[in-house]
């Protein structure tokens, strides 16, 4: 069991974020809503808890990373980085705005905690086997966690770099998918079917955990067991697209697309009714 | 003028980036060298040997090793990913695109078997338009060496500056030009003959050939100035100017497509002060087997066809 408080803060973490997330891509007038929603709370678990991470710099040699190679789910991302510290939360206002840092999809060189730029799927967990690897060859026991979406996987990079993590054996490497179970043409199973999807990355070679990608203490168990281990570990995070938000759960319509007028005013409310909830 | 000849000396540029590889690896612990299964080719193999927790082979998965040669570089690495050029820079365009040039990580991309003088194994093989592709993306930066004496300074140069590049070497053994080293200075233009009647200006291996059709001209009294171009891009623009305005016309020599190499690059940095220029180089097709000296007298990329090409250049520039 973790500490009541702890739980209690990591959920209101992932309801900030969720807030932003509406908040940023309305004011975008573009974003990906549905999949940066299903991802808050596991972003939430890793800066507010997992991760050794420092906002005042940035640039520590051993921190761990995060590359978030569903780079579309940036306004979650952002968020995170946000209330951890990094940027202002005012800045998550000017999402993809011209000549604000804050581009659509995570970009390194611009944003200060950003660890990797992504936005074309399937590159991160290769990107991430260098940063372990790096890790390796320098000593360090920094981790390196990777967001995968379950659509992407449907990329062939992604299965070149799942048996590289094995070879090389890299207990240092934790990649997390996000199944959601949509991808924007449809239901992942209609489109390219992952299933059985644990016995692909343990065929792999690979350790495989599974969650409710929206309970706070089941992914910080897994995230700790992730921790001991001998070789790279993927956790399967069940979740919802559009999480916490009614109207967006479990739909397609809103993987790209900003709520209306009309819809972020339901969406916002909804999501401090879910805050206040928790201070009760 | 820098000092060059054809000697009978034959090197393969790729001996050179092994070695050069190695001594930067003496010198740098946080070198760090990549392949895809074609380590034996590329030569990187022999820095494995002497660094074998520094080189990783990442199996016939090239996408996988540039972008894991990104993740390599946000730690602080210096990588050099290589592989054949057609894949390096084929394959891989999406990585490199995204996880490399766009946030300008510290990879040296060194590819071989650039060209057609790849040979038998066809167009399957021949890379051409290798420099197209990686000059299009920001903040890349492309090289490709006139011998394995180069090869010996681009390396050490490229690792002291940040940042991606693109260095392109051919497969088969090409003849020692420069009798020694000189620090290599990229961006910048090598002058190699002076004459007042026509600017060749070639990049690569190439740059033998036109040295031998300097001779040539020479024999007919046409005095052909001779320029190297190690540095695709950034090309060096006010070199091109200065051949352009002392000679009054311009051949550019490349063992690539004419499309977006050399030629493009030499084109575009003169165009606002035109002179007839013309273009040695394939003309986009593909290529196919064959022996490589055959295959390169067949498309022209030899002194001979340069001296003509220069001939008819100085004709219509009169």
């Amino acid at each position: 069991m973790h500490d009541e408080a702890l739980v209690l803060d990591l959920r209101r973490k992932a309801l900030q974020i969720r807030k932003h997330v509406v908040d940023s891509v309305y004011r975008a007038g573009s974003g990906h809503p549905g999949g940066s929603l299903s991802v808050a709370d596991v972003l939430a678990c890793l800066y507010f808890h997992e991760m050794r991470h420092d906002p005042e710099q940035p640039g520590w040699p051993d921190r761990d990373r995060l590359v978030l190679s569903k780079g579309h789910a940036a306004p979650a991302l952002y968020a995170a980085l946000a209330l951890a510290g990094y940027f202002p939360e005012e800045e998550l206002k000017e999402l993809r705005k011209t000549g604000h840092f804050l581009q659509g999809h995570p970009c390194m060189k611009k944003v200060t905690g950003v660890d990797m730029s992504t936005g074309s799927l399937g590159q991160g967990l290769s990107a991430g086997i260098g940063m372990a690897l790096a890790g390796r060859l320098d000593n360090k026991d920094y981790r390196v966690f990777v967001i995968l979406g379950d659509g992407e996987i449907d990329e062939g990079q992604v299965w070149e770099a799942a048996s590289a993590a094995s070879h090389h054996q890299l207990s240092n490497l934790v990649a997390i998918l996000d199944r959601n179970g949509l991808q924007i043409d449809g239901h992942t199973e209609e489109i390219l079917s992952l299933e059985p999807i644990k016995w692909r990355w343990r065929a792999f070679g690979w350790r495989v955990l599974t969650v409710d990608g929206h309970d706070v203490e089941e992914i910080l168990s897994a995230l700790h067991e992730a921790n001991q281990n001998d070789k790279p570990t993927l956790i399967i995070a069940y979740t919802i697209k559009g999480k916490d938000v009614s109207f967006m759960e479990g739909t397609l319509s809103f993987h790209g697309k900003p709520p209306s007028d009309e819809q972020y005013v339901k969406a916002m409310t909804e999501l401090e009714q879910l805050e206040e909830e928790l201070y009760d | 003028m820098i000092k060059a000849e054809i000697s009978d000396k034959m090197r393969n540029l790729r001996d050179g980036y092994s070695s050069a590889l190695i001594e930067l690896g003496h010198q740098n612990n946080d070198v760090v060298a990549v392949d895809a299964d074609l380590a034996l080719s590329t030569k990187t193999k022999r820095f494995g040997t002497v660094f074998p927790d520094r080189f990783f082979d990442f199996g016939i998965a090239e996408a996988n090793m540039m972008s894991v040669a990104a993740g390599l570089a946000t730690c602080g690495k210096v990588v050099f990913a290589s592989t054949f050029a057609v894949f390096a820079t084929g394959r891989c365009y999406d990585q490199i695109r995204q996880s490399i040039a766009y946030p300008e990580l510290n990879v040296k991309i060194v590819a071989t078997h650039a060209g057609i003088s790849v040979g038998g194994d066809g167009a399957s093989h021949q890379m051409l338009e290798d420099m197209a592709l990686m000059r299009a993306l920001p903040n890349m930066r492309v090289i490709a060496p006139a011998d394995a004496i180069e090869v010996e300074e681009v390396i050490p140069a490229i690792a002291e500056q940040p940042g991606p590049f693109y260095v392109r070497m051919g497969r088969a053994d090409a003849p020692v030009i420069f009798d020694k080293h000189r620090p290599f200075e990229i961006g910048t233009a090598v002058p190699l003959r002076e004459g007042s009647d026509v600017a060749v200006i070639a990049t690569g291996t190439m740059t033998a050939e036109a040295l031998r059709a300097h001779d040539l001209l020479q024999q007919d009294d046409v005095d052909a100035k001779v320029i190297h171009m190690p540095t695709v891009k950034p090309v060096d623009a006010d070199a091109v100017r200065h051949a352009a305005e002392e000679t009054g016309c311009i051949l550019t020599c490349e063992e690539h497509s004419v499309i977006g190499g050399l030629g493009d690059a030499v084109a575009a940095a003169m165009a606002d002060r035109p002179v007839p220029l013309q273009r040695v180089a394939i003309n986009d097709v593909f290529g196919e087997s064959g022996e490589a000296r055959a295959l390169m007298e067949k498309y022209g990329l030899t002194a001979d066809n340069i001296a003509m090409q220069a001939r008819r250049l100085i004709e219509l520039k009169q």
